[in-house]
């Protein structure tokens, strides 16, 4: 039990997936403008990052390790990824089509994601067990969320300040990461 | 002229991670040593030219409903081919880039240039796409991990350029330290940017 606390608490304040390993940082710039829609983003990241991790576990140690071919992990996976993500984004248009609307174009860039492809590979990397595995991949959605949320709060209010020309957009997005990524530096004494 | 043309707009004028602001997360990631970023702009212009070449030749081939996965397969393809060769013959480098090298296959740039190039040009005019872009992304990175590994740990491709007095700023190599270096890199490339309109 113990373990998986440290898994738990590593993946989202100690080793942040976005502040620290620099996963997914697309989406954490494009999708930070507005807080409802980078609510909308995590859950979406975190349902698909559960289930790819899942699924990637199970083939990688069921398909590919016994039949010798884990050299073909790279393509294995992302395909698996692709179709998970095809599958979520008929899931939401079905289920609220609100919440489609406001992810826009961002939901098929979840493919794209960095961070899904990543942190399957690192749970792969790490030998960890299918709990383990699925909790890192969920510990690591919530550390991303809770870094979306966290930075669109910000910038909602950044919108409103008065900054040079030059900065605004990405500019000021990346000082502001940057200011939060200290912060999180400090939890590294934490474990 | 159209294919120097081809070559160059990528440099400058489209530069992929300065002025288009894809593939941040490699350029955040592994700028930390100019050596680290040569090699990773080395590894990702060999997966962006092969897979433009195959894309490119195969463009009438693929039918369009599936074109998307069949780019994903064909990219992931060459990323497992680069992977492997690095392993065999730059383990140092290999191991610096770590989980980078296989995140190539997600690198948006790549499927970017399958997209909106490779599959409406000839093979000729795709391998001077994917050259100048491969080219710009390189020393965009090249640029970036100089001002880190030069600030963060005083050197320059591991040779020591600052003077023994000046104690350099650790925070630069590390992570808060690629935010802050590629925030100041683009709000240059605006400002030169509104000078110029």
């Amino acid at each position: 039990m113990s373990e998986l606390g440290v898994i738990i608490i590593g993946a989202i304040f100690i080793n942040n997936i976005v502040l620290s390993q620099f996963l997914g940082i697309c989406p954490f710039l494009g999708v930070s403008k507005k807080l409802s829609s980078a609510i909308g983003m995590g859950i979406a990241v975190t349902f698909v990052m559960a289930l790819a991790g899942t699924l990637t576990w199970i083939i990688q140690s069921y398909i590919l390790n016994p039949l010798g071919i884990a050299y073909l992990q790279t393509i294995a996976f992302i395909l698996v990824i692709a179709a998970l993500v095809q599958f979520v984004e008929m899931v939401i248009k079905k289920t609220s089509p609100g919440l489609y609307k406001a992810l826009g174009v961002y939901l098929p860039l979840i493919t794209t994601n960095c961070a899904v492809l990543g942190i399957a590979i690192v749970s792969i990397q790490k030998n960890y067990s299918l709990i383990e595995a699925v909790v890192n991949n969920v510990a690591n959605a919530v550390g991303f969320t809770l870094a979306l949320i966290l930075m669109a709060g910000i910038r909602e209010r950044i919108e409103e300040s008065d900054i040079p020309k030059c900065f605004h957009g990405f500019p000021i997005a990346l000082f502001t990461a940057s200011l939060m990524s200290i912060a999180f530096l400090g939890f590294t004494g934490l474990l | 002229m159209s294919l120097v043309n081809e070559f160059t707009k990528g440099i400058i004028r489209e530069n992929p991670l300065f002025v288009l602001v894809l593939g941040t997360c490699p350029a955040l990631a592994i700028t930390t040593s100019v050596n680290n970023g040569l090699g990773m702009g080395a590894a990702f212009t060999a997966v962006l030219l092969a897979s433009n070449i195959v894309i490119s030749a195969l463009r009438k081939v693929i039918p369009d409903s599936i074109r998307i996965p069949s780019y994903i397969v064909i990219v992931a393809a060459f990323v497992t081919m680069i992977d492997l060769i690095m392993h065999a013959y730059t383990p140092a480098l290999y191991k610096a880039l770590g989980i980078y090298i296989p995140l190539i296959v997600v690198n948006c740039i790549i499927l970017g240039r399958a997209e909106a190039f490779a599959n409406k040009n000839g093979v000729g005019a795709s391998i001077m796409d994917a050259l100048g872009m491969g080219v710009g992304y390189t020393l965009a990175l090249v640029v970036m991990s100089g001002i880190r590994e030069i600030l963060g740990a005083g050197t320059f491709f591991g040779i020591p350029v600052l003077g023994a007095s000046a104690s350099p700023a650790l925070i630069m190599i590390l992570p808060p330290g690629g935010f802050i270096a590629f925030g100041c890199i683009l709000a240059l490339m605006n400002k030169l940017q509104q000078k110029a309109s």
